[in-house]
């Protein structure tokens, strides 16, 4: 039994322009001390995925899933506060912007003590005592001082640690990284990322990373999860997804990486992610598909494990479309 | 998304703004939002009503509003027991016909509003435009003044200056507009300190507008947003304040239908008339709420911030 | 934020200058001669006048004025009421109480109701509770309380006979007042019925009062909240599994209070002119009944020594108010 079990996830948004759905039948799995990571570009409905297994969406959001199970028990079914029992205890999770996601009122030693009392009933000693030696392990300098500091007094990557100390605070099984490092310096990016990587070895939790930085991919990941406008459209282990992309997503997200570049111009992907209103037909990632025909505007079909569950009529294999003449010559006897 | 392209979308979106059609759908989505608040709406219609009212107040009224009818003191409304049907909401201590009077209220209500938001909103914008723009020890020095004014509490210094002028609507309504046009300059100056680093102004300063054109071209309509709002909160602080003052005998003079002053005159009948107190008082409610709801209604389909989320 | 207080009383100067300027003025702005408008109907010779010219150091140049006036300021001397000849100070002083104590109790209420009231429509956004909540505020807000005193008299006092109509406490009861406080000083009398009859009185005032910094409050509170609900520290807080009551309670109220008491300092002034109205109403002996008799009686040196008096009590009031908002928010406190 896996750690967390997510089948066939569905979100939608009430908005002024009707229902927007930002994910659809997303399914993955994650084991204990496994680090998965999912890939996208903005818009793509990863981090909504994520904030949906939290329970921490708006209540404009609506939630549908065949399957949402931690440690085998399934989610939904839990009242709100056996849920909150399970939320940054069992299950915690970061967000891209460190700096406006401390309480500017608070202390740190308040926002971190009060994890401890709530979840681990600490007393106050003790929990100066724990909370002092949180900051240390996450690489935080004179951590005694650091208790009565306001995030304010805090640069990004500080405010970053604090963070991390926060949501490890009560050693969950599970650790989701929405964008850790994206609102951070480049230098400082690399030692978040390493310390991540560090404590998840540490304490063999699960680290969900979700980014749509395929550098921070390659440095980190053992399972890649590509979603695409609020779809899973591949997945493989991160050797294999970097030798041999099977979407052809994939490919044009790694071949805009700088190392990889062969041109001198970088290939960029044209247009963007389809918001509510220009959602096409068939395959969504078709009007941006150098491969699409007409086939991939009407439907699109998912790939078996072999294609790394791609969702793409024609998976590419070492770059080259597959299964295009097959249907072609389909075509050719039907017409 | 994009962020980088927004700004410079914005920019153009200034400049096409000068352009008729552009202006027409900035009209269009101003409506949009303004008739998606329905308070705003309501409020709307009454004060359209309410200026029909004024308008039409000799058609309406079924007395003259300053006629004493003989007999006829403090009768109640015709729906009560010994009340006529001639005196729809009854008659005051003189024998005077409430509901004609309350309709030619409205006409001091409106005039009172108009005329001191008018004084207000363009002395409030001129010297705001002019501190914002110069800034230095001109500016320092306004805003100070500005300071001081908004040290007393609005009504004190509205009855001090009366006090000083003497009595009357005329003077309770100059000082109304003195005490309420801090606020215009203050937000003027907010805005314009605002937008002046702003690409479209910079482009226009570059291409050799004169300060003056700066000012009140390219500027000006760009602050007008929060200026509108406060307009319309202080139209309804501008009646409210005046019938206070009406009701503290330092606005206008009996015996002037203006609906403060009404509520003075019967104040002494309070517990014998109920009626020559609850009707002034209630016009005044309504049109203030009115006007309220409106100005939310504004400040919802004016304020980007807002308007996002 | 030593350094902070000291900026603010800074700023004050220039503006304490302001107003007492404009009170100087204000008996130099009267159409005619002082002396004469003081004297009243009594004739005066033409020595008579140069006396009192020369007693009211008006035969000096204005700067001199001026600072003779702000020099008596300065160290207490306000001038004497012509009507009753006692220094304006002593008549400040003797009516202050009972102005204080209606304000308080009507502060207690705005802040007591208000509050919670915009944290309600907040939480429950797009409910018919906050429909109503908003309306009943927003009519609170446009309400003329000068209409609303008698109307609120009408009710309790004409059909229920539930409250006195006018006055501190009924003419039955009489003790010494050492703190001026009525309610208090009710108490200390030990009499049967005396604070019961003095709490009577003060209702009605203190309802009316309270309306519109009430109805202010209201709207600022759920403005703030709902400013604040959709900040990342609150996600923050979500996520580490706290439940909703601290969530808004503590996290979210702790942050929105900042623009609160900004508005709360304002609705000093707010209190100011609204007790003038509701003291004239209500026959209630403080300081805006106080103003609006001298006003009535022409009593100048009443007049510009109440002004002056008044602005410096709420720019004080402000004063605190800043001081009070660098405590509550650590940027200002710590910077």
């Amino acid at each position: 039994m896996a750690l967390l079990e997510i089948e066939n996830l569905s979100v939608s948004f009430q908005t002024s322009g009707g229902m927007f759905r930002a994910v659809h039948d997303i399914s993955l799995t994650c084991d204990q001390g496994e680090i998965l990571s999912i890939v996208g570009e903005s818009g793509s409905g990863k981090s909504v995925a994520m904030l949906a297994l939290m329970g921490l969406l708006p209540w404009t959001a609506s939630v549908e899933a065949k399957r949402l199970a931690f440690q085998g028990n399934d989610l939904r079914a839990m009242g709100p506060r056996a849920r909150r029992k399970v939320i940054g205890r069992e299950m915690a999770m970061i967000f891209q912007e460190p700096m406006s996601s401390l309480n500017p009122c608070f202390t740190v030693g308040f926002q971190l003590g009060e994890s401890l009392r709530k979840h681990l009933g600490l007393g106050r000693k003790e929990r100066r005592e724990k909370a002092i030696e949180l900051l240390k392990q996450v690489g935080i300098p004179a951590p005694e001082k650091r208790l009565n500091v306001f995030p304010h007094q805090l640069s990004g990557g500080m405010s970053q640690r604090v963070m991390i100390a926060m949501a490890l605070a009560c050693d969950p099984k599970l650790l989701i990284a929405d964008e850790p490092t994206t609102a951070l310096d480049v230098t400082i990016q690399a030692q978040i990322l390493e310390l991540l990587v560090d404590l998840q070895k540490k304490k063999d939790m699960a680290l969900i990373l979700i980014t749509h930085d395929m550098g921070v991919v390659a440095e980190t990941a053992e399972r890649v999860q590509v979603q695409y406008a609020g779809e899973k459209v591949e997945e493989q282990h991160v050797k294999d997804l970097f030798a041999d992309p099977h979407h052809p997503y994939t490919a044009a997200l790694l071949a805009a990486l700088p190392e990889r570049a062969t041109d001198k111009r970088l290939p960029a992907i044209p247009g963007v992610v389809p918001g509510q209103y220009d959602r096409p037909e068939g395959c969504l990632f078709s009007p941006r598909c150098r491969y699409a025909d007409d086939l991939c505007r009407r439907s699109v079909k998912r790939q078996g494990p072999e294609f790394g569950g791609a969702l793409c009529n024609y998976p590419l294999v070492n770059g080259r479309p597959t299964g295009k003449e097959e249907a072609n010559a389909m075509d050719d006897v039907t017409s | 998304m994009a962020l980088e392209e927004s700004i410079s979308e914005e920019a153009a979106e200034e400049l096409a703004r000068n352009e008729t059609p552009a202006r027409r759908s900035g009209l269009s989505e101003f409506w949009y939002y303004f008739s998606e608040n329905r308070g705003a709406v309501a409020g709307l219609v009454v004060f359209a009503l309410l200026v029909l009212v004024a308008i039409l107040a000799p058609l309406l009224a079924p007395h003259d509003p300053n006629i004493q009818f003989d007999n006829a003191q403090l009768l109640p409304p015709a729906w009560t027991s010994g009340g006529e049907w001639r005196f729809f909401l009854g008659t005051d201590a003189v024998g005077r016909d409430i509901f004609s009077r309350l309709i030619y209220g409205s006409r001091f209500s409106l005039f009172i509003g108009i005329v001191v938001v008018a004084i207000a909103l363009l002395g409030g914008v001129t010297v705001g435009l002019i501190a914002g723009y110069v800034r230095g020890w001109l500016d320092t020095l306004i805003m100070r003044i500005m300071d001081v004014i908004l040290a007393f509490p609005s009504l004190l210094l509205a009855l001090v200056l009366v006090a000083v002028l003497g009595p009357g609507l005329v003077n309770a309504m100059i000082a109304i507009a003195i005490v309420l046009q801090p606020h215009f300059v203050r937000l003027t100056r907010a805005a314009v300190i605002g937008e002046i680093d702003r690409e479209y102004v910079i482009s226009a300063r570059v291409a050799g507008a004169s300060p003056f054109y700066l000012m009140t071209r390219t500027l000006l309509p760009n602050c007008l947003g929060p200026v509108i709002v406060q307009a319309a909160l202080s139209f309804s602080n501008a009646i409210l304040d005046a019938a206070a003052l009406g009701f503290l005998g330092m606005g206008a003079q009996p015996p002037t239908p203006e609906w403060g002053t009404m509520l003075a005159e019967s104040r002494e009948f309070i517990l014998k008339a109920w009626w020559a107190v609850t009707f002034p008082g209630l016009a005044i409610l309504v049109t203030v709420l009115a006007i309220n709801l409106m100005g939310d209604g504004l400040r919802d389909a004016l304020d980007p911030k807002l308007k996002r989320s | 934020m030593l350094q902070f207080i000291l900026r603010r009383i800074a700023v004050l100067v220039p503006t304490f200058i302001g107003v007492s300027l404009i009170a100087f003025s204000f008996i130099r702005l009267l159409p005619g001669d002082p002396v004469i408008l003081m004297a009243g109907e009594h004739g005066m010779t033409p020595a008579q006048h140069a006396a009192a010219m020369h007693a009211l150091g008006l035969d000096k140049s204005l700067p001199l004025q001026y600072l003779d006036y702000l020099g008596g300021v300065l160290t207490g001397d306000f001038g004497s009421s012509v009507v009753t000849k006692r220094p304006v100070i002593d008549e400040f002083f003797s009516r202050f109480p009972a102005t204080l104590e209606l304000s308080i109790c009507a502060m207690i209420l705005a802040v007591g109701i208000g509050i919670p009231a915009g944290m309600l429509a907040a939480i429950k956004r797009g409910s018919v509770l906050e429909q109503g909540i908003m309306g009943t505020a927003l009519i609170g807000y446009s309400m003329p309380i000068f209409w609303w005193g008698p109307l609120l008299i009408i009710l309790f006092s004409g059909i229920l006979g539930w409250t006195p109509v006018s006055g501190r406490i009924s003419l039955m009861y009489y003790f010494p007042t050492p703190t001026g406080f009525m309610l208090i000083d009710s108490l200390l009398s030990g009499q049967e019925g005396a604070f019961t009859s003095a709490l009577s009185h003060l209702v009605l005032p203190a309802i009316v009062l309270a309306t519109i910094p009430l109805a202010v409050i209201a709207r600022q509170t759920r403005s703030a909240m709902l400013e604040v609900l959709g900040e990342d520290y609150v996600r923050t807080a979500r996520a580490k599994g706290m439940p909703p009551r601290r969530v808004v309670g503590i996290h979210a109220l702790r942050n929105a209070m900042i623009p609160v008491v900004t508005t709360i300092g304002l609705q000093v002034g707010v209190l100011m002119a609204g007790a003038i109205l509701t003291e004239t109403i209500f026959s209630w002996p403080g300081i805006g009944k106080w103003m609006v008799d001298s006003v009535f009686r022409r009593d100048y040196p009443v007049i510009q020594g109440g002004l002056l008096i008044i602005a410096i009590i709420i720019m004080l009031v402000n004063l605190a108010v800043d001081v009070l908002y660098g405590f509550i928010n650590p940027r200002i406190r710590h910077t």
